[in-house]
């Protein structure tokens, strides 16, 4: 199968430093509008955030999006209109199905700590869903030198679970370690690769540090750490 | 040069006016609210609306009605489906209808 690829490199994501959150969207987010980078198939939004001590994301609305938080430094004080409260720590990942509507506040939970955490949002399959959040710990010794699943479909899989045909993946792996990845929803699925930190190269493409690349009309997708590496996989439907 | 007019419609009062207030915050933009469908129409047949965002809440029978009628009545409008509740989403959606709209 002959594979279509997007790379995104780490400094052409979009910017915005609001003082108290310091944020780079790899697709048009707020004040960043790229035509060319909307969306990699039913993933919408990639936001690698870093919110400053005691401050955060006010009460706020969505309805229809699947958003997922995965703390990479720091905790997270978690509130929402379900009445949940929580914190989320590195390890974690946070699931929100927003549904017929939602309202939530993402903070700090520290005064003298920066928090930093991605923020992804995927189309949902249904609209008007039922709002639900869920939240887990996961086992970070189970990404070592392997490909840990955090994220699917099914409720009785591992890790959270979303409305959307979608698997995401984590692999912290050593220098010279290769790995594949089986994509497991189809031919319609594809892939977005990105680097949480290292370099590592992806059916070929050599990737550093925040860099993203997409891959569709692909089977499976070989990894190759040229350094310590910690990688994140998102696999996604490419139509929905 | 005249506002570019968008109709919202949604059934959550609080993310309608989320909505709203969002697309005001441009100058160039007029957003108006409508929470049920025949404020919706109504909203539709008074004022010439370039683009209808459709929130959440609304029913797929509601949806169908909705499309048909204003494709029937104004087939130049631009409708899309807003996703997030008035997010980080929503200037880029209007942005992508309005380069549909100088497509066509």
């Amino acid at each position: 199968m002959m594979s279509n690829t997007i790379l995104h490199k780490a400094d052409a994501r979009g910017h915005a430093n609001h003082g108290w959150l310091n944020s780079y969207h790899t697709f048009s987010f707020g004040g960043f509008y790229n035509p060319q980078s909307m969306n990699f198939g039913a993933l919408r939004v990639l936001n690698d955030d870093t919110v400053s001590g005691g401050r955060g994301f006010g009460d706020h609305p969505h309805d229809n999006m699947e958003i997922i938080s995965i703390p990479l430094d720091g905790d997270l004080e978690h509130e929402d209109s379900m009445g949940n409260k929580a914190i989320i720590r590195k390890g974690d990942i946070q699931a929100m199905s927003a549904g017929t509507g939602i309202y939530h506040s993402e903070k700090n939970a520290h005064e003298n700590e920066l928090v930093k955490f991605l923020q992804i949002w995927i189309y949902p399959n249904q609209k008007n869903v039922q709002p639900r959040y869920d939240q887990i710990t996961l086992n970070l010794n189970d990404r070592h030198n392997r490909l840990q699943q955090i994220l699917s479909p099914n409720a009785d899989d591992e890790g959270v679970w979303i409305y959307q045909n979608a698997w995401f993946h984590i692999g912290k792996l050593d220098s010279g370690l290769s790995t594949t990845y089986n994509l497991k929803g189809g031919a319609n699925n594809g892939v977005y690769a990105f680097v949480l930190s290292g370099d590592v190269a992806v059916n070929g493409q050599q990737l550093n540090t925040r860099d993203g690349f997409g891959l569709w009309d692909v089977d499976q997708i070989e990894i190759t750490a040229n350094s310590e590496t910690e990688i994140l996989l998102m696999e996604v439907p490419m139509k929905f | 040069m005249e506002k570019v007019k968008i109709l919202a419609i949604g059934r959550h009062e609080q993310i309608l006016e989320t909505v709203i207030r969002l697309i005001n915050q441009n100058p160039d933009w007029e957003g108006i609210g409508a929470m049920t469908d025949k404020e919706a129409v109504q909203q539709f047949d008074h004022q010439l609306i370039d683009i209808i965002l459709l929130c959440g809440g609304i029913e797929p029978e509601s949806e169908l009605n909705l499309r048909a009628y204003f494709t029937a009545h104004r087939p130049q409008v631009t409708i899309v489906q807003h996703y997030g509740g008035g997010s980080g989403l929503l200037t880029a959606e209007i942005y992508e209808a309005l380069k549909e709209r100088a497509k066509s």
